[in-house]
């Protein structure tokens, strides 16, 4: 039993007011005085955490020092697009579109990929589109293996689960995608003598949804403490428009539309939210399932899944290891 | 039949699996791996881990391994590993998600 009070979704709630002054501060401590940067790039994909993010920058630096990136390639949702220029006019900030196509296609980004699908799915050709989809964690009790989704021309769909090198080979070109997004936001922070702001939220940062110097790399990570639903809090107290608060969290990585959920976290993410905030402060699974409304088992499972994440995580976060003896001759 | 009643040489198989996980997931350090010990709770096989160990028996027992097979009770030690190979290789039936009883709301 927890000493703080009974559990419940309410422990979430923010103080909105309080807590964008908290960070906003630490923005400007962070950026000004500990690195003295003139401002913040943001890559903007309208969604609901990196419009946060760009709105808590505009509030530590104001719009002027602030600007945004629209990155968008050919797999993105053509909603990330009008979104991007929606959060763009909103907070009223300067912003560079770059369509990165061009260089994954340099890079082999989509051929590496396609190569990848063909080893569990022959026939993939270039025109079809794809996505990779992990089955729900509350379904019941197998392990959960990835499976490829693919779509023909002609809309006929066909699902393979992956096997190692398929899976390793499609994440390993997709990753592609994050990493020139990140090398892009470093060219305009390096011209501008700016820092990079990194958009993830705290179920991103703590269970490993971040590819390590891609989406993973920046100078300050303002919401990375906060939970999903807490993000959506700020979202509302910030005054964003409702199309941003509205869409659902997705990767805008594959070229099938895919959820976060379906690729990575399993579960609803106000559920997901819950059972972590639960677990860290040391809610019994009992107490937490009965506030998320699943069995125990469930829960358990849902802990299980949690502590591999984290496992995974600490490669992803750890910096690069140093060899700090050295064997001398004498 | 009886679960525990061997279907293959379970010593060979046991070693071979063993060999298996030790090389690929332990890097030759064997300490503390017993038959019985949990793969996914001590950290030994993670999500990739488990393609890595689906294509090795496919790979080396000729099986088709289904996803509804895919359960800790077929999966999560070595014990578990070869029994469920054994069973496979000699066309027995093997515990499925649909066996498992899961609470559902």
């Amino acid at each position: 039993m927890n000493a703080i009070s009974s559990f419940s979704a309410d422990l979430l709630k923010l103080d909105c007011a309080l807590e964008t002054e908290r960070i906003t501060t630490a923005i400007r401590e962070k950026v000004w005085r500990s690195f003295r940067k003139k401002g913040v790039v943001v890559a903007l994909s309208g969604g609901i955490d990196s419009s946060v993010v760009g709105a808590l920058a505009v509030k530590a630096l104001g719009p002027e020092r602030v600007l945004g990136l629209l990155l968008p390639e050919r797999d993105s949702a053509p909603e990330t697009f009008s979104l991007g220029r929606l959060i763009v006019r909103h907070l009223g900030i300067k912003s560079v579109q770059e369509e990165i196509t061009g260089i994954l296609e340099s890079l082999g980004c989509y051929e590496r990929r396609d190569d990848a699908i063909r080893i569990v799915i022959p026939e993939y050709g270039p025109d079809w589109k794809s996505k990779i989809v992990l089955p729900s964690i509350l379904e019941n009790g197998k392990y959960r293996l990835f499976s490829v989704v693919a779509e023909s021309p002609d809309g006929s769909r066909f699902k393979a689960r992956t096997t190692l090198d398929a899976y390793l080979g499609i994440v390993a070109a997709t990753n592609f995608k994050q990493r020139v997004r990140k090398m892009l936001e470093y060219y305009h922070a390096d011209r501008l003598n700016f820092a990079v702001a990194g958009t993830p939220n705290r179920l991103e940062y703590e269970l490993g949804f971040f590819v390590k110097l891609g989406d993973g790399a920046a100078d300050i990570k303002p919401i990375a403490h906060l939970y999903k639903s807490q993000v959506y809090q700020l979202a509302e107290f910030l005054e964003l428009p409702e199309a941003i608060c509205s869409r659902p969290p997705t990767t805008d990585t594959y070229s099938l539309a895919q959820t976060q959920e379906e690729f990575y976290f399993s579960m609803p993410l106000k559920t997901l939210d819950l059972i972590l905030f639960g677990s860290e402060q040391g809610f019994s699974a009992s107490e937490i399932a009965r506030e998320v409304s699943l069995t125990v088992p469930q829960v358990e499972h849902v802990l299980d899944d949690i502590k591999a994440k984290r496992r995974v995580a600490q490669y992803l976060h750890a910096p690069p290891a140093t060899m700090n003896e050295v064997a001398l001759a004498h | 039949m009886n679960s525990e009643e061997p279907l293959m040489n379970s010593m060979n198989l046991k070693d071979e699996i063993r060999n298996f996980v030790i090389s690929n997931f332990l890097f030759g350090e064997a300490e503390h791996l017993e038959d019985d010990t949990p793969f996914m709770e001590n950290g030994i096989i993670d999500s990739t881990g488990i393609l890595e160990l689906v294509m090795f028996l496919e790979t080396t027992y000729k099986i088709k391994i289904q996803n509804e097979e895919m359960l800790p009770q077929n999966f999560d030690s070595i014990e578990r590993v070869a029994r469920f190979v054994s069973k496979k290789v000699n066309n027995v039936p093997v515990s499925a998600a649909n066996e498992i009883t899961i609470a559902h709301l």
